[in-house]
């Protein structure tokens, strides 16, 4: 059904959103307590790299059919 | 991050916009301050007004001196042909149009003058021919004194007529007779003879000619015999009359010659006489003798010449008769007696010439006679001088001295021979004088002789001229009567040829009249015949058509009634078939609704097959049957219900990503649809308008639209409605629409084959 397939992509990206925020955060923090003396932006920086990667995926996912299509003209 | 960008560009934007705000202050305190500036504006909007109205006043004139621009204006501008006309009036069409139409108009009244002047032409012509004709009616006046030409023309016709038996030949005769008076009336008067005018005289001239009208034969003939005995009756008078006088005269002037003769002889008898007792020696016995001989011849010729006279007389008034009986033939003027009438004249000529020979030659003879009576006379005289003398010298001898020699005495014989003596020497004394005289005497006796010869000259010659006078005019009146008898002749010989050709003419007419009446019955024969002859056929052929007719009609029951048996057998086939294929599509139809929520129907595919079972015959049905979707008949089609459940739940989907397309797909764009469909809010359903514009592509307002349809069973204005949905919303829907479609082409296509069916049981069943 193709009006479940919005469904299954947000899914999709909210899956992976929360991963890589989380993956950022554990990360951000991992450094900033690790080679960064405890400073919060490593955290926010690692978070903010996650979010980022999460949005970007999940834009491109949601775009991908256009994309395609895009190159199935050409 | 955002949030400080918003913040930056807010407090550029309050920035910017603080600053214009105090720049516009600043601009208005300088307005409201500076009053110069006032009046510069001022100075810029009434130059600008005066070029304004500079323009317009210089397109209006120009419009006024320039059609052509004019139009061009009130083409381009749009309110300029109002202005235009209020400021110059309505455009007036002086184009090249009009110089066309005037030429043309010239053109034709050119025509028309050259028409009328043609007419004109024609009618001048005939006043003219109009003028002449009164003129040429004057002319007819003159001819009524020309009786005689009439008179000839009128015998003229009425010998043609005559001549021609024919029954009423009026036109050519007045014609023939009006033309011969007309060519005399043109010899007369007229130089430039046109047929009109002759024709105009023509139909004149019987108005003024009253008497040459038509006249049957018998009444002609009548009146020919009439004018024939009327003549020969006066010819026979007249010669009657000539004849008479004639004799009378030639008798009378016999007699006259007679008695001229006579007289001549008696005269020249007396003479002779007279000489003969002048002369000669006769013994005194026989001069007594020839003295009464004498005296009786001049006693004869005294009557002779008495008698001649009175017969000269008689004769002359005979012949002055004749000559009134002449003339007054000739005053007759009849055509017949002319010869006589010559011939009387010649006679009486003869006979006035014999007359006068006779009468000149008893003058002669007369004169001769005076001659010699004077001579005797003188001799008597003589002998009565010497008588006298005698006696006187001798009284006592008588007379007679020749018988009384012996009774003389010798004295008396000697004074007898001296006075015989004295005689002689008297007369030789005469003699000697006469002698002398005579010269004289002889002169005055030629002279005499010759004014007697003069006067019998000029008698002679006034006679004899008379006489030639006389033959001369004779002569001319025979010539005249012999070329009066030649014209006649020949006149005779042209009113015959004229008569002959015209005879000729009327058989030429009669000939093809013959013909024309000939060939105009024969026509009618023929017609009547054909007519005939094709009612006969007609007739039976009518029977013969009706026979067959009747043929035809049973046979052709017979044969409609074996049709039928056959139909009805082929019709009762065709029903079980119909039944038969009605029955399989009612089938098929039932298996539609075998649909329950979200299930779709079981496959058609049992179904299709019975129908395409039962159509073999049918490609139509086959068609449709073979026009059945796949996915329908293996897998089923969904129902409508489930459709529209679907759909609803669809619709929210359809709404939160209706900002969605290609260029449109950003996380942020996504919001925003979120956002928008959170927001906005439509009618649950709408009714869709017959045509959708623009605004109506809206995919909100397409989403109620269709829900409306759905709600009230229209799916395929669903499908429709849905179809015009794009980009992200469309690809949510595709699955749906794709299900619509499959079911909505099922659906018609078991419709139209239910339809077909029913239409096929219906034309089977039989009326009744």
């Amino acid at each position: 059904m193709s009006e479940k397939e919005l469904g299954k992509k947000w899914d999709r990206c909210l899956a992976d959103s929360a991963i890589k925020l989380g993956t950022g955060l554990g990360l951000g923090i991992v450094f900033s307590v690790l080679f960064f003396k405890r400073h919060t932006w490593p955290i926010s920086f690692g978070s903010g790299v996650g979010l980022g990667m999460a949005y970007a995926n999940c834009q491109n996912d949601l775009r991908s059919h256009y994309l395609q299509k895009i190159a199935a003209s050409e | 991050m955002l949030r400080a960008c918003l913040r930056g560009a807010n407090a550029t934007a309050r920035n910017n916009f603080g600053k214009t705000r105090l720049t516009n202050l600043q601009h208005c305190r300088h307005y409201t301050a500076g009053e110069t500036s006032g009046g510069g504006a001022a100075k810029v909007v009434a130059a600008g007004l005066v070029t304004v109205g500079g323009g317009i006043g210089g397109t209006i004139l120009y419009a006024k001196w320039d059609n052509k621009f004019r139009a061009a204006v009130e083409n381009n501008v749009p309110y300029s042909d109002w202005l235009l006309g209020l400021a110059l009036g309505p455009p007036s069409p002086k184009s090249g149009l009009p110089i066309k139409k005037q030429k043309e108009l010239a053109q034709p009244p050119s025509m028309m003058d050259k028409q009328t002047n043609v007419s004109k032409a024609k009618s001048e012509k005939k006043v003219k021919e109009a003028a002449e004709s009164p003129a040429s009616e004057m002319s007819p006046v003159p001819i009524q004194p020309a009786q005689s030409i009439e008179e000839a023309s009128a015998e003229a016709t009425h010998i043609i007529s005559a001549i021609s038996e024919v029954t009423s030949v009026p036109a050519p005769c007045d014609t023939e007779g009006a033309a011969v008076k007309e060519e005399y009336k043109d010899c007369h008067e007229h130089q430039d003879t046109s047929v009109t005018a002759a024709v105009h005289p023509d139909t004149e001239s019987p108005t003024a000619t009253e008497p040459l009208k038509e006249r049957p034969v018998e009444e002609v003939a009548a009146i020919l015999a009439q004018q024939d005995q009327e003549e020969q009756d006066i010819a026979t008078s007249v010669s009657a009359s000539l004849e008479e006088s004639l004799t009378s005269s030639a008798k009378a002037t016999l007699q006259a010659i007679g008695a001229q003769e006579a007289a001549l002889q008696a005269i020249t008898r007396h003479t002779l006489k007279l000489k003969e007792a002048m002369e000669a020696e006769v013994p005194p016995q026989e001069k007594s003798a020839q003295w009464k001989d004498l005296e009786a011849a001049l006693a004869d010729r005294t009557g002779a010449v008495n008698d001649a006279e009175t017969a000269l007389s008689k004769a002359n008034e005979a012949l002055d008769s004749l000559k009134s009986v002449i003339d007054k033939s000739k005053g007759l003027k009849v055509s017949a007696v002319r010869p006589l009438v010559l011939a009387a004249e010649e006679n009486l000529h003869n006979m006035v010439v014999d007359l006068d020979k006779v009468v000149t030659k008893v003058h002669s003879a007369e004169s001769e006679a005076k001659i010699v009576s004077q001579y005797s006379e003188l001799v008597n005289e003589a002998k009565q001088q010497f008588q006298r003398e005698v006696s006187s010298l001798t009284p006592e001898i008588q007379a007679n001295w020749k018988g009384l020699t012996g009774k003389l005495s010798s004295d008396d014989l000697n004074a007898l021979i001296a006075h015989a003596h004295r005689r002689i020497d008297q007369l030789n004394r005469e003699l000697a004088e006469q002698r002398v005289r005579e010269q004289i005497h002889i002169d005055a006796a030629l002279e005499q002789q010759k004014l007697e010869d003069q006067k019998a000259l000029e008698k002679a010659v006034s006679t004899a001229l008379q006489h030639i006078k006389e033959e001369a005019r004779l002569e001319q009146e025979r010539k005249l009567s012999e070329l009066r008898e030649v014209m006649e002749a020949e006149m005779r010989t042209q009113l015959r040829r004229q008569a002959a050709a015209h005879t000729d003419h009327v058989r030429d007419v009669l000939k093809v009249q013959e013909q024309e009446l000939r060939v105009d019955a024969e026509q009618v024969l023929s017609s009547k015949m054909l007519e005939q002859e094709t009612r006969y056929r007609q007739l039976s052929q009518e029977q013969l058509d009706n026979f067959t007719l009747d043929m035809n009609t049973a046979y052709a029951r017979l044969k409609g009634m074996e049709e039928a048996i056959d139909s009805h057998v082929v019709a009762e086939e065709e029903a079980r078939k119909a039944h038969q294929l009605w029955l399989s599509v009612e089938a098929l139809n039932y298996t539609l609704k075998t649909a329950n929520a979200d299930i779709p129907t079981v496959p058609l595919e049992g179904a299709a097959q019975a129908v395409r079972d039962s159509c073999h015959d049918s490609d139509f049905a086959l068609a449709l049957s073979s026009a059945l979707p796949e996915e329908s008949l293996h897998r089923g089609v969904y129902s409508e219900a489930s459709l529209r459940a679907r759909f609803n739940s669809l619709r929210s989907l359809a709404r939160r990503v209706a900002l969605i397309d290609e260029s449109h797909n950003s996380l942020y764009q996504y919001f925003l649809s979120y956002l928008q469909a959170a927001l906005l809010f439509e009618e649950k359903q709408e009714a869709p308008p017959a045509q959708l514009c623009s605004e109506d592509l809206d995919p909100f307002k397409l989403l109620s639209y269709a829900s409306y349809c759905l709600e009230h069973g229209d799916l395929e204005l669903a499908a429709k409605l849905v179809n015009q949905l794009r980009g992200e919303a469309r690809r949510v829907v595709e699955d749906w629409l794709t299900e619509a479609r499959l079911t909505l082409e099922t659906r018609q296509v078991v419709s139209l084959l239910s339809a077909y069916a029913n239409a096929v049981g219906l034309g089977t069943t039989q009326a009744p």
